[in-house]
């Protein structure tokens, strides 16, 4: 701990959000600064990079009206922190943590750093508990756990958003779940919201009845906060699992946003891009943030994430959706074709994947019979699919009945099973509607 | 010596201190955080750091450790599990709690208690440098204590016996003591390499039988992500015909690595009997934790399988995944602002694999016992693309490339081995299956082969007219090739089907080609498909 507050007014360059100083004697790595600009307001910054006695300081916030002489740069001796305390739920903050709803800033019980330490793996407990969002398609074939990450893989146009909204009204944990003692809760973390998201977004807040927090940064805010917002997130949200005893779901739109914002302060920082001009460490830095989720051995609540992707280009090999495939155990993949047939959610069923989903089925988790009914619905469905190709060419006349009813069943399959509006299904109902499905076929046939 | 932090970059830190070699460990700042010297210059040396440098000062003090990364080998290495750098995961847990603190360094990688010592040599008998001079027990395993310089027994051990006192005493005065050191990116020594000729049975069909692999041998598979690399990984390291199974988690999901955990805690090894992790020491570095260490661990691992291959040990080595290495190398090449090759991994990634694939091997100890390393590595090539760095740079030294490919993944066709673009370079050992399991072995093979070749060559043809408007032997081709698919190559990892041993590989084979032949003839004596089918 130093003793007395050091300030310097000795900038040498400002790049973008970053600035340079120079003769800084004691800096600490990650250490807050506070920024006094010529017009008397202040920012704050993070120390990034030291060499010898040039300081490199990430401004977080407008770096506009920033000056070389004029500006004054405190040094606090502290790294980020959240505020923590139960007062956070059912509050909105932007992407510094100020609070966006009117009221007045809580009162913390106490500070943590927001960029997480990793949880020892020999700690961690088994993701295997049900958590039922409502969606066929994702409780039914996609199971999500308790602890598990699991993106939604969108493109442009898909609405990843109604989604969203659908999941943060419906999700709750599994019947036979046993829920941890402080309850379920939400923590939505929104990143380069439009004006027109943004609205969308705080009217399905209102409707949320589960307890929630929410970060959201807007389109027009500073780039950095869309860094920093999710970890705010994240560590509200390990504070309420794993302090408070609560299940959190964490949901984070749109990834794919942050990733930008990433690329943007990487090349600002001069550093070498990698694939499509993003940082060689984009990997390892999504896994900080993604590998936040999970469960701990003997102690109660749990972090689950979903967050949401936009494949660029409708490509899943462009890095974001591929270095988040390989971190994320699984991924949802939302279809323009079912999107065009008016179903929803568009999930396409063949490349999406829940990694943790064998342990989270079947008797004791949801239903005994889950996991021959979801292996039926795949199974038919994917031959189903593949017969579309066959049909595109010979026509459905010149194919033999049994695949006929093959391509019936994908159909009733896309139209019953996985499209479902407004609708909120329990997995007994989503179960019941697979089994009918499999009957109806299986039936046809003797 | 002492000195100070100058400069901190990511995980590269700048420090006065002179005198230092490269490679050595360094202690830096008030938490202690463990380094390695990566470059000298004449007034600063840089310092690559394993753990999270937020937090860390300018003008924070630094000392040096004198040597390299070395790992503490001896009784206790089994069943454990370990970070990059050898730090027990589980004695962290109950140290500080469910997360990992930086600084964490100071927590004893094996834990000391006495044990039983038996010994194989009497006072007055000559020892070789690399010859075991007695063994403790451990779990099923008998850990050989092996003499570091060679000489003539003055005292040895018997019975219970104190971890910190040498077990023996040589007439020169050097000792043999229970745990040695051993630098980690130095490849431990052996009299001579030999060939890989005696098959690794693995228990996947598709691999024993079709892309076998040789102990001593190395194996890569790449696939994109969800074609199953880490659970093709993990049934190898379950049902291999090993002793010893190193299992690295490099850079991959925290989960994934409870799940595993969890599971090896509770299933048996299939050829002895034994919890399977009594013969399992896992090292866990996971994606969100530091990369230096991550680049580390697979050194870590490699060392660890060396030391039990000189006691004789067959030892298999999986990594999951390579990728993660090379990227963590990437990281710290362009903190160290190297001059980047090809999409910004440094020039030496080629050279730094094959040094390391190199490690691998069958061959004549020291003590003159025979034990083999084999590694089996799989690869993350970003979007699936093959022709990317890291896999290019592996297929350029392994012996065994499997290549798992998503479409077949998409179909749930698991292990998602591709048929046609898979090779195994370990030709002998299909002899050995020969000679050991069925003379039959490499004729069915082919045959095998023929057949799926032959589906390939109709798959379009079926697409057009349908299978309806194929010749009878065209169409009985795709149906056995289907069973072929289905039933053989197939392998679902959740049920008893996930071990096949090679007898029955061989019977189940043996049993959809016999079909074949004998349905082909009955077609050649006039019958109709449909009606052999039908009936």
């Amino acid at each position: 701990m130093r003793l007395a507050e050091h300030a310097y007014r000795t900038i040498s360059a400002v790049r973008g959000p970053l600035l340079f100083l120079e003769g800084v004697l004691e800096a600490r790595m990650g250490e807050m600064v506070s920024i006094r600009f010529p017009d008397g307001s202040r920012r704050e910054g993070e120390v990034l990079r030291l060499e010898e006695q040039t300081v490199l300081i990430q401004v977080f916030g407008e770096s506009r009206g920033l000056g070389l002489v004029d500006t004054e740069v405190v040094f606090t001796d502290t790294v980020k922190q959240a505020p923590l305390t139960l007062e956070l739920l059912g509050r909105v903050f932007d992407g510094s943590f100020r609070p966006l709803d009117g009221l007045t800033a809580p009162i913390p019980e106490r500070w943590q750093g927001v960029s997480g330490a990793p949880i020892n793996p020999a700690a961690r407990a088994r993701p295997e508990e049900f958590i039922e969002t409502g969606f066929s398609s994702i409780d039914g074939l996609n199971t999500l756990v308790k602890g598990q990450k699991l993106p939604i893989f969108s493109s442009a146009g898909l609405p990843s958003r109604e989604m969203v909204a659908a999941i943060l009204r419906n999700a709750r944990m599994g019947e036979h779940s046993p829920e941890s003692a402080g309850g379920f809760v939400v923590v939505f973390v929104a990143l380069g919201l439009t004006h027109h998201e943004y609205s969308f977004y705080m009217e399905t807040l209102e409707q949320v009845r589960t307890p929630s927090v929410a970060f959201i940064n807007l389109a027009s805010d500073p780039v950095l906060e869309r860094l920093l917002a999710p970890r705010f997130g994240l560590t509200v949200a390990e504070y309420l699992a794993f302090e408070q005893g609560r299940d959190v779901l964490v949901v984070a739109t749109d990834m794919t946003n942050y990733c930008d914002a990433l690329r943007e302060v990487s090349t600002a920082r001069e550093e070498l891009p990698g694939r499509r001009g993003y940082p060689g460490y984009m990997y390892s830095d999504l896994a900080s943030l993604y590998e936040r989720a999970g469960r701990l051995k003997g102690r109660p609540g749990s972090v689950t994430l979903l967050p949401v992707v936009t494949m660029p280009e409708e490509d899943i090999t462009h890095p974001i959706p591929d270095l988040t495939g390989y971190i994320t155990e699984g991924q949802l993949v939302l279809s323009r074709d079912l999107h065009q047939r008016e179903i929803f959610p568009p999930v396409d069923i063949l490349p999406s994947l829940s990694r943790l989903m064998q342990r989270g089925i079947g008797e004791g988790r949801t239903v005994s019979d889950h996991r021959e009914v979801a292996n039926g619905l795949y199974r038919h469905y994917a031959r189903g699919r593949d017969l579309r190709s066959l049909e595109a060419i010979v026509g459905r006349e010149g194919m033999v009945a049994q695949d006929q009813r093959m391509l019936d069943f994908a159909s009733a399959f896309e139209e019953q099973f996985v499209h479902q509006g407004e609708e909120r299904r329990s997995i007994a109902e989503t179960l019941d509607r697979g089994r009918r499905l499999i009957q109806t076929l299986e039936g046809e046939k003797t | 010596m002492k000195g100070k932090v100058i400069g901190i970059s990511g995980p590269t830190v700048t420090v006065d201190l002179r005198g230092l070699k490269l490679y050595d460990r360094v202690a830096i700042g008030e938490g202690g955080l463990l380094g390695e010297v990566v470059r000298l210059e004449r007034e600063r040396t840089l310092v690559q750091v394993y753990e999270d440098t937020r937090g860390l000062a300018l003008g924070e003090s630094v000392s040096s450790l004198g040597k390299p990364l070395a790992l503490r080998l001896g009784p206790g290495l089994l069943g454990t599990i370990f970070d990059g750098l050898q730090r027990p995961l589980e004695g962290l847990r109950e140290a500080q709690g469910p997360f990992l603190l930086s600084g964490s360094g100071k927590a004893p990688p094996l834990s000391l208690e006495s044990c039983a010592f038996t010994p194989l040599k009497k006072p007055g008998e000559e020892v070789m440098a690399g010859e075991a001079v007695g063994w403790v027990q451990e779990g099923p395993f008998r850990h050989f204590i092996l003499a570091p310089v060679a000489g003539t027994i003055e005292r040895i051990a018997d019975g219970e016996c104190s971890p910190e006192a040498p077990v023996a005493h040589l007439t020169d005065g050097s000792v043999v003591e229970l745990y040695q050191e051993w630098p980690v990116r130095e490849p431990r020594p052996f009299r001579r390499k030999l060939a890989p000729r005696e098959p690794l049975i693995t228990g996947q069909r598709c691999i024993d039988f079709l892309f076998p692999l040789a102990r001593g041998g190395t194996s890569i598979f790449p696939g994109g992500f969800g074609t199953g690399k880490t659970i093709l990984e993990q049934s190898i390291a379950k049902f291999a015909a090993a002793d010893i199974v190193i299992y690295v988690g490099c850079g991959e999901r925290g989960n994934e690595m409870a799940e595993m955990l969890e599971e090896f805690a509770s299933l048996k090894d299939p050829w002895t009997d034994e919890p399977l992790m009594a013969r399992t020491v896992t090292v866990a570095n996971t994606s969100n934790m530091p990369v230096a260490a991550r680049e580390a661990s697979i050194y870590t691992a490699v060392t660890m399988g060396e030391y039990f291959r000189d006691m004789g040990y067959h030892v298999l080595l999986l990594a999951d995944s390579l990728s993660r290495w090379a990227e963590a190398l990437r990281e710290i090449s362009s903190s160290l602002e190297e001059m980047p090759g090809e999409e910004g991994y440094p020039t030496y990634l080629a050279s730094r694999l094959a040094a390391f694939m190199a490690r691998s091997g069958t061959v004549e100890t020291l003590g003159g016992a025979t034990g083999s390393l084999t590694m089996i590595l799989s690869v993350s090539p970003p979007g699936g693309d093959f022709t990317e760095p890291v896999t290019q740079a592996c297929l350029r030294t392994t012996g065994s490339f499997l290549m798992l490919d998503t479409a077949l993944a998409h179909r749930r066709h698991f292990p998602a081995i591709h048929w046609f673009q898979s090779f195994s370079l370990y030709q002998d050992v299909v002899h050995r299956f020969e000679e050991e399991v069925s003379s039959e072995w490499a004729a069915l093979r082919r045959e095998c082969r023929d057949i799926l070749k032959r589906e390939e060559e109709l798959r379009e043809v079926a697409e057009i007219v349908g299978l309806s408007g194929m010749q009878d032997e065209d169409r009985l081709a795709m149906t056995v090739a289907e069973r072929i698919r289905l039933d053989f190559l197939c392998q679902n990892a959740y049920t008893e089907d996930a071990f096949s041993p090679p007898e029955e590989t061989l019977a189940r084979i043996g049993e959809i080609l016999a079909f074949y032949r004998k349905t082909l003839e009955r077609l050649g004596s006039g019958e109709i498909l449909d009606d052999i089918l039908g009936g």
